[in-house]
């Protein structure tokens, strides 16, 4: 399989390829950066650019601790974020899920930005993105665009990045000391998430009582819809309550509440019935580990 | 039709071609350089039988244009080894770690990163590991006996080789 013949350009930083976007107004543009998800679909399923503008941009392959947020560069691999110190240590809930992408010749060449642009529905790094409150970034010519990653995601392949707009980056609030999971039922030979939940569940030691209270918790599921999406009714259902088991089971009986049945993906692999079914499971798995997590590590005092 | 100019090095040698835009690595080093190590299994992206390592990392050439990888560091099964078998390939060997063999380029390439960054795997992380790489004989428990018998070869060897650094300082201990 080949792809049909196109135009390539190589850009070299944010500005030449914002140019090369801006020079082509008229053609299909597609820009390239681990081509893991545009060559397959090049090849297979008619995509087919006139220009394919490939990112060669060292500056975009970084990561950069700050005090209460990390940046991730669009250019940064999955393999990467999953071994980077900084990463694990701030936004773990981030490394957890890159580390869960794929197979390992593909953490070694997808990016985060082709990932989140790409916004393939049973993606896992979405769901990561959306529990953690991050803020995708955007450039266009004339200035920048902070995008919430709430607001981000529209549907199949559908994304708040407009025609002129180059995703650069994602800022990632840190998490500290909650505990964060992402749990997945993996698709056996594609790799995506059939379903995957990622979890932050943030506890309050109040004065020392026996008992913790969950002081507010963010949890989104991807590959049961269009999109990955958070899941309000779960997170209603943990915030204030005391952290146990069955607040964990009432508040996964709640996952499906947020998901439109009609809406459901379904496919050869699985009926939307099966996800629904699998939505309420993986919820409910990563809150416990969630949770395990933040019982196994409480802040010192 | 948009022609590149591009240069590599594979397996040591340094290479020039021209490719259209559109050719992907895997054929550039089947077709056009006559580097036939990496095959040509699923094309898309999932089967793991055109692996070959870019700059050190093990990836699927069929998912990669090679205008990409212009100015890289190729390595293909057949780079493995200056003459006869490397140890990983000597395991495979040894084991029966391939029936068929038509996934065994790429098996050995993605070996090789996962023994370079964890040279002690579970059987289960060596499973992990080669997530990406199908062998469609289905022959798996003895390619994961290979990996494994690898990994312990490659144990003795560094061993050896730390035995004979620390050499030298006896000497000069004199």
């Amino acid at each position: 399989m080949f792809p049909a013949e196109f135009d390539y350009e190589r850009a070299a930083s944010v500005g030449e390829a914002l140019d090369a976007i801006n020079e082509h107004a008229d053609a299909d543009v597609e820009i390239l950066a681990g081509g893991h998800s545009l060559v397959p679909a090049m090849k297979t399923e008619g995509r087919s650019p006139d220009v394919v503008v490939d990112l060669d941009v060292p500056a975009l392959d970084a990561i950069n601790a700050l005090s209460d947020r990390t940046v991730v560069g669009a250019l940064t691999t999955y393999a990467t974020i999953a071994d980077s110190k900084a990463v694990r240590a701030n936004a773990p809930l981030l490394a957890e899920t890159a580390a869960e992408v794929g197979d390992l010749q593909i953490r070694n060449r997808g990016t985060i930005g082709g990932n989140l642009a790409e916004a393939h529905p049973g993606a896992d790094l979405p769901a990561a993105v959306l529990a953690s409150d991050a803020i995708v970034l955007l450039r266009h010519r004339d200035g920048k665009r902070e995008v919430p990653a709430t607001d981000f995601f529209r549907g199949d392949g559908e994304t708040a990045v407009e025609r002129d707009e180059l995703l650069t980056g994602v800022r990632i609030p840190h998490t500290d000391d909650a505990g964060v999971a992402y749990a997945k039922k993996t698709h056996p030979a594609t790799g995506y998430a059939m379903v995957g939940v990622a979890a932050v569940v943030e506890v309050d030691d109040g004065d020392g009582a026996a008992e913790r209270t969950v002081s507010g918790a963010r949890v989104a599921a991807t590959g049961a819809v269009d999109r990955a999406v958070r899941l309000p009714s779960v997170e209603d259902a943990l915030a204030g309550e005391p952290l146990e088991e069955g607040t964990i089971e009432a508040a996964a009986g709640e996952a499906q509440a947020d998901i439109e049945a009609e809406k459901l993906r379904s496919d050869a692999y699985a009926s939307g019935e099966f996800r629904a079914e699998l939505l309420s499971t993986y919820t409910a798995r990563a809150l416990e580990s969630a949770a395990e997590r933040v019982a196994d590590d409480p802040p010192t005092a | 039709m948009a022609t590149h100019d591009i240069t590599l090095t594979v397996n040591g040698a340094a290479e020039s071609l021209t490719v259209e835009s559109r050719t992907l690595l895997v054929h550039a080093l089947r077709d056009d350089l006559g580097y036939t190590g990496p095959n040509v299994g699923c094309e898309s992206g999932k089967c793991g039988a055109c692996t070959v390592e870019v700059d050190g990392d093990a990836v699927k050439s069929c998912t990669i244009l090679a205008v990409q990888t212009d100015g890289s560091d190729v390595r293909t099964a057949a780079g493995l080894a200056d003459e006869g078998l490397d140890p990983v390939q000597q395991a495979f060997h040894d084991e029966h770690g391939l029936q068929c063999g038509y996934c065994t380029p790429g098996m050995l390439a993605t070996t090789h990163q996962l023994l370079d960054e964890n040279p002690d795997p579970s059987r289960a992380e060596i499973r992990t590991a080669l997530k990406g790489n199908v062998c469609r004989c289905t022959g798996y428990g003895n390619i994961v006996d290979a990996v494994e018998t690898a990994a312990d070869r490659l144990a003795e060897t560094d061993d050896e080789s730390e035995a004979r650094a620390d050499a030298p300082e006896l000497e000069a201990e004199d």
